[in-house]
């Protein structure tokens, strides 16, 4: 029967787009983990869960309006953000909870919570269409081609902004271009872990893998590796145990995190 | 020709006027160092020079070029910050900083020549965040040589760093002036070591009040006094 799981074309759509987005996620998230902006991917899925209720509520596909919604609240917070000097910290719990409350009262507006809502908030990597799946590995490849490309400019602005704007680096539109593809990206994942999970994927594997004390792209590698695996893992198991995938694939990143940090306790990460 | 012609350079704070009417030439090839207290205005100058803040008159110009017309101005230049910050743990090796540094396609052989230059290149993958503060320093200096800049600026980079490592820099600075021909320009608090670096000598304090050959502020008693009792002042200020 272990086997059998695999012949299914639900399955089949359900590994490709988890692994796609694992990558995606663990890539993103590396660069706004080292940019002191770990919960901001949280904050754009809270902000997105409005514009999914919109959507819902207005008989648009939801996931379109998420994306408007999550792209946008990005940009203008981030905008606020630097024009009112409000700390990284704060502007996210704003973002947070503006987007939770209008998607509450969306929602009560078009008469109470429906099981598609669950879905979203919980991830539904297992119902995932075949258009879905054309869509985030389309969106996957586009955002890996532009950091593949912006590469040097992106790393360099993540690691000291100031003396990338020393060396004639644009940081100001880099920072854009991150928080745009950071909500590309929140809204792509949501079908895998839902809205309330979405920070794990892009905190989880990029903490522990930069507890192996390599370099950049060493770094990357491990956190997509770790991503990928907890993902596959977390969707078989889930699967054969009837558990919810969403929770599975976090509890294992964390376990993970867990066995790097025993590693390292017993001093087997030894510094090169 | 001119690497470097600042001309009425003005910056204002809300309150205070951090500099004044600041005019000088740095000639290709100099080793000009900035002496002047806490607060003259040597961050303020370089600021201006690097582009970080454009709220100044008067004019910037590098090998001829308004830095407010041109872009091309970057490339020309490698800056060393003061305190290089950066987070703790960020998952970066020595080469990869450096490579940082490069505008063109990845050339490794470059930064591992650049690297053993520094006497860094056993270095290369250790992660930035375990270096010593003397190896951080040429790390940086690494970082802002492997372009091939023109000029070499450097923030006062000398905070925190043992004197073995203070004594090797001084002759890694003399070799790049002396023998790659690079244009220095260095702020420091340290008036003996611009004494034995430095060929120029820019002294700031909001106004600049020397500007000259070494040679000449070092013989003249009447301004090294000057000079010292300004530090002086503002030393005892900060207490």
């Amino acid at each position: 029967m272990s086997f059998e799981i695999l012949t299914y074309g639900f399955m089949h759509r359900a590994l490709i787009a988890g692994v796609a987005i694992a990558i995606l996620c663990s890539v993103i998230g590396l660069f706004l983990v080292l940019r002191r902006y770990s919960l901001f991917g949280d904050a754009l899925a809270h902000s997105s869960f409005g514009g999914i209720a919109l959507g819902l509520f207005a008989g648009v596909y939801p996931l379109w309006t998420a994306y408007a919604v999550s792209i946008l609240s990005a940009l203008i917070i981030t905008k606020i953000k630097d024009k009112y000097n409000i700390s990284g910290d704060a502007s996210i719990a704003v973002l947070l909870s503006a987007g939770i409350a209008a998607g509450l009262v969306i929602i009560s507006f078009s008469g109470g919570f429906s099981i598609d809502i669950f879905s979203f908030l919980f991830g539904s990597i297992l119902l995932v269409s075949v258009n879905d799946t054309v869509l985030i590995l389309a969106l996957t490849g586009a955002i890996l081609i532009v950091i593949l490309l912006l590469y040097r400019q992106i790393l360099y602005s993540t690691f000291n902004e100031e003396q990338a704007k020393v060396s004639g680096i644009p940081v100001e539109k880099i920072n854009y271009l991150i928080i745009f593809m950071a909500g590309l990206t929140v809204v792509t994942s949501i079908q895998l872990v839902g809205v309330l999970l979405i920070s794990a994927l892009f905190v989880i594997p990029n903490v522990t893998a930069i507890m192996y004390g390599r370099g950049f792209r060493q770094t990357a590698i491990i956190s997509i590796s770790f991503s990928v695996f907890s993902v596959l893992t977390g969707i078989l198991i889930s699967y054969i145990f009837d558990i919810t995938p969403a929770g599975t694939i976090v509890l294992f990143s964390i376990g993970l995190l867990a066995a790097t940090m025993g590693i390292r306790s017993l001093g087997l990460l030894s510094k090169k | 020709m001119n690497a470097v012609e600042i001309s009425n350079l003005t910056v204002k704070y809300p309150d205070v006027k951090a500099l004044d009417d600041v005019s000088f030439v740095v000639k290709e090839g100099d080793f000009l160092g900035i002496i002047g207290p806490n607060g003259a205005g040597k961050s303020t100058l370089f600021d201006a020079m690097l582009g970080l803040n454009t709220a100044y008159s008067g004019t910037i110009k590098f090998f001829g070029q308004d830095i407010r017309q041109s872009k091309k101005y970057h490339k020309e230049i490698g800056y060393v910050p003061q305190k290089p910050e950066f987070e703790k743990n960020f998952p970066a090796t020595v080469s990869d900083v450096v490579r940082m540094g490069l505008r063109t396609e990845s050339d490794e052989n470059k930064i591992d020549e650049i690297l053993q230059q520094l006497w860094i290149h056993e270095l290369r993958n250790r992660r930035i965040g375990e270096l010593s503060g003397g190896q951080l320093q040429r790390v940086f200096i690494a970082k802002a040589l492997v372009n091939n800049p023109k000029i070499l600026i450097l923030d006062e980079p000398v905070t925190g760093v043992d004197q073995q490592s203070i004594e090797l820099f001084f002759s890694i600075l003399r070799e790049l002036n002396s023998k790659h021909g690079i244009t220095i320009i260095w702020s420091s608090h340290d008036l003996d070591a611009v004494n034995r670096l430095a060929n120029h000598v820019a002294c700031l304090n909001r106004t600049l009040f020397f500007h000259g050959e070494s040679e000449k502020f070092f013989s003249d008693d009447e301004l090294v006094k000057q000079y010292s009792e300004a530090s002086m002042q503002e030393h005892m200020h900060h207490h």
